[in-house]
C-alpha cells in the first residue's frame, strides 16, 4: 500500500519536470540539428537537385530554351498544391505556358476586370502561338466548394467570392439539371461543369475564335481526380468557321 | 470553408537505394544522386546517426504529444521527419525523368498525338508516383497544408514545381504574367483571391515571389512608352509593376535596354513584396512573425538562383519612395 502511494507521489513530479522546454534543452544540443521547418533550405535543396540532375545533364536543350520558348500548350490549372500539371504530366521546361488560379477559372473577355487572365491568353496565342489550350479541373476543389456555398450570409471573403462567382453559370446549370444532387456528387458535377464553362469563356476571346476557325488552335478540358487517381478529358463540341462577307 | 490542417507523415516510403535501382539501370546515375544529397548517404556511420536522429526525434515528439494532447498540431510531428526524408528521397522520384533526353511533345496537327502523349504521361505518373506513395496521396486528398504560397510567372521555362522541386502538397502556386502582385487598392483579381485563400484559410507560413530572366512581361512593361501598338491586355496587366519601372529608369538610365530589363525584373519582385504588405491580413501576420515574405530570382541562362527575405521591420510600403529592406540574401549557382 505504501509503495503504491510512493509511486503516485513520484510520478506527477517527473511528468512536471519533463515539460517541453526541458526536453528541448536536453535533446536539441545533443542532436545539434534544426527542429523546425527551414523554408530556405527546402528550396535550396530543390534547386540544387534540379540543377545537378536536370540542367547540367541537358545543357544544349536548356541553352536553346533560354533563347526562346515555344510551348505547345497553354494550361489553366488550379493553384491547389496537389494538382500541379508539371507533376501529373511530367512536363519539362518549355512545354507548357501555365496559368494557375483558384479553381482554374477562365473569365469572359473583359479588359478592365480581367486583365491578368487576358494577358496570359493574349501572350500565349499572339506571341507564343500555342496550339492547345487546356483547362484542368480537379476533385475536392476549395474554390468550387466556396462557389457552391454562396451566398453565405455569415462570412464573406472580399476577393475569393468575387473570383469564384465566375463559375455561377456552371453551378446554375448543374442545379437545374440535377436538382437533387448534394454533397460530393454535387461538388464533382460543378467541378466538371466549371471546366466546360471556362472553355466556353475562352471562346469569348477573338483570337481564340480565330485560331479555332483557322484550325491552328484546339481547346480541351480535363479533370484530375486525386481521390481515385484518375484523369479524364472533357471535350467541348463547337463548330466555328471563318466569317464570310455578304456582298451584292 | 475551414480546412482541417492535417499533415501527412513521411513523404515517400521507399528507401533511396531500393527505389533508385528499380527505376534506373545505370549505376552512374545512382552515384550522381549520392553526390547531391547533403553527403548523408556516403558513409554508413552517418546513416546510422541519421537513424538515431530520427528515433530521438520520434521519442521527443511522442513525449511532447503526451504532454499536450489537446494542443498537438499533427503537422509538427511529421514536419521534422518530412523535411529530411523529402530531401533524401527526392532524387528517387525525379530520377526517372532525367534518364532520357527531354521528350518534347511532337509538333503535329494530329489530334490523337496530344491525347495519347498526355494519357501516357499521366499513366506513368500514376504508376511511378501516385501508386508508389498511395498512403501519402490519400492523406493529401483529405486536406492540403502547404508551407508555401509561390507566385511565379506563367513562362513555360520557370515552373516552380520543376526548378524548385515542389511535390504535391508542398506549395500553393499562383502563376500570372511577370509574377506580379497588385496592391490591395486595385480591387479583386485572380491573384489576390489566391492570396486570401492561402493566407487566411490554408495559413501558409511563407510567401515566395519568384521572378526570372528574359521575362516577356517585364520587357513589355519597360517598353510600354515606346511602342504604340503594344497589346492592350498585357499593357493593362503589367502596368501593376509601374513603380518598378520608374525606379529602374531612374537608377539605370545609362545601361542597355536588356540590362535595364534585368534590373526591373528584380525590382518588380520587391515591388510585389511591398504590395503584399498592403493587404491588412498579410501585414498582420507578417508583423506577428507568422508569415515571412521571400523574393527569388531564377536566371535560366546560367542556371543560378538568388533569394532574399523582406525585412519587415525596415520596410514600409506607405512611403512614397517605396522603402524596403532585405536580409538573408543568398546566391546559389
Amino acid at each position: 500500500m505504501s509503495k503504491d502511494l510512493n509511486k503516485e507521489a513520484i510520478e506527477p513530479r517527473l511528468v512536471e519536470e519533463l515539460d517541453q522546454t526541458n526536453l528541448e534543452k536536453i535533446i536539441t544540443p545533443v542532436l545539434q540539428l534544426p527542429l523546425t521547418f527551414d523554408p530556405i533550405q527546402r528550396i535550396n535543396d530543390g534547386f540544387k537537385h534540379f540543377k545537378i540532375n536536370e540542367f547540367n545533364k541537358h545543357p544544349e536543350y536548356f541553352q536553346k530554351l533560354a533563347e526562346k520558348q515555344k510551348p505547345k500548350f497553354l494550361m489553366f490549372a488550379c493553384s491547389d498544391s496537389r494538382v500541379s500539371p508539371t507533376n501529373i504530366f511530367n512536363l519539362r521546361p518549355g512545354e507548357a505556358f501555365m496559368a494557375r488560379n483558384i479553381a482554374n477559372m477562365v473569365p469572359a473577355f473583359d479588359k478592365l476586370k480581367h486583365a491578368g487572365v487576358g494577358a496570359i491568353i493574349e501572350y500565349a496565342i499572339l506571341a507564343l502561338e500555342v496550339e492547345v489550350i487546356m483547362v484542368i479541373g480537379h476533385s475536392r476543389c476549395g474554390g468550387i466548394s466556396r462557389l457552391i456555398s454562396l451566398p453565405d450570409e455569415e462570412t464573406s471573403y472580399d476577393f475569393i467570392d468575387r473570383w469564384v462567382s465566375i463559375g455561377e453559370p456552371a453551378k446554375a446549370k448543374v442545379l437545374a439539371e440535377h436538382p437533387n444532387a448534394t454533397g460530393q456528387e454535387l461538388q464533382t458535377l460543378v467541378e466538371k461543369e466549371s471546366v466546360m464553362n471556362s472553355l466556353g469563356n475562352l471562346l469569348s476571346y477573338p483570337y481564340v475564335r480565330l485560331g479555332i476557325a483557322n484550325k491552328k488552335l484546339k481547346v480541351l478540358g480535363g479533370y484530375y481526380d486525386f481521390v481515385c487517381g484518375k484523369f479524364q478529358f472533357l471535350d467541348v463540341h463547337h463548330h466555328i468557321e471563318q466569317t464570310t462577307n455578304i456582298q451584292e | 470553408m475551414a480546412h482541417s490542417i492535417l499533415r501527412s507523415s513521411h513523404l515517400y516510403k521507399s528507401e533511396l537505394p531500393r527505389s533508385t535501382s528499380t527505376i534506373s539501370n545505370s549505376k552512374m546515375n545512382f552515384s550522381e544522386i549520392e553526390q547531391t544529397h547533403l553527403g548523408f548517404l556516403n558513409s554508413s556511420n552517418l546513416y546510422k546517426q541519421l537513424d538515431l536522429h530520427f528515433r530521438m526525434k520520434d521519442i521527443f515528439l511522442r513525449l511532447q504529444t503526451s504532454m499536450q494532447p489537446s494542443g498537438l498540431n499533427p503537422r509538427d510531428k511529421s514536419n521534422l521527419a518530412l523535411r529530411l526524408q523529402a530531401s533524401r528521397d527526392q532524387a528517387a522520384l525525379v530520377q526517372e525523368t532525367s534518364e532520357t533526353t527531354p521528350n518534347l511533345i511532337k509538333n503535329s496537327d494530329d489530334d490523337r498525338l496530344s491525347f495519347t502523349e498526355m494519357k501516357n504521361r499521366f499513366l506513368s505518373f500514376k504508376k511511378q508516383k501516385y501508386l508508389e506513395n498511395l498512403e501519402h496521396y490519400q492523406e493529401l486528398a483529405q486536406a492540403q497544408a502547404p508551407k508555401f504560397l509561390v507566385i511565379s510567372c506563367a513562362d513555360s521555362r520557370v515552373c516552380p514545381s520543376y526548378i524548385l522541386g515542389f511535390q504535391p502538397g508542398e506549395a500553393f502556386v499562383v502563376r500570372n504574367v511577370a509574377n506580379l502582385v497588385p496592391p490591395f487598392e486595385n480591387g479583386p483579381c485572380e491573384t489576390n483571391a489566391a492570396l486570401e485563400f492561402s493566407v487566411n484559410t490554408l495559413q501558409v507560413e511563407n510567401i515566395l515571389v519568384t521572378g526570372h530572366s528574359c521575362c516577356g512581361g517585364i520587357q513589355a512593361l519597360m517598353s510600354m512608352e515606346d511602342e504604340e501598338n503594344s497589346s492592350s491586355f498585357i499593357k493593362n496587366w503589367v502596368v501593376v509593376g509601374k513603380a518598378a519601372r520608374s525606379t529602374t529608369k531612374a537608377t539605370t538610365s545609362n545601361l542597355s535596354f536588356d540590362q535595364q530589363c534585368k534590373h526591373c525584373e528584380k525590382e518588380s519582385i520587391n515591388n510585389s513584396l511591398l504590395n503584399l504588405l498592403t493587404y491588412p491580413w498579410i501585414e498582420e501576420r507578417v508583423a506577428k512573425g507568422l508569415l515571412t515574405l521571400h523574393g527569388g530570382y531564377y536566371n535560366f541562362v546560367d542556371c543560378t538562383y538568388e533569394k532574399w527575405t523582406l525585412d519587415y521591420q525596415w520596410s514600409n510600403p506607405k512611403l512614397e519612395t517605396g522603402g524596403y529592406a532585405i536580409k538573408n540574401r543568398e546566391f546559389w549557382s
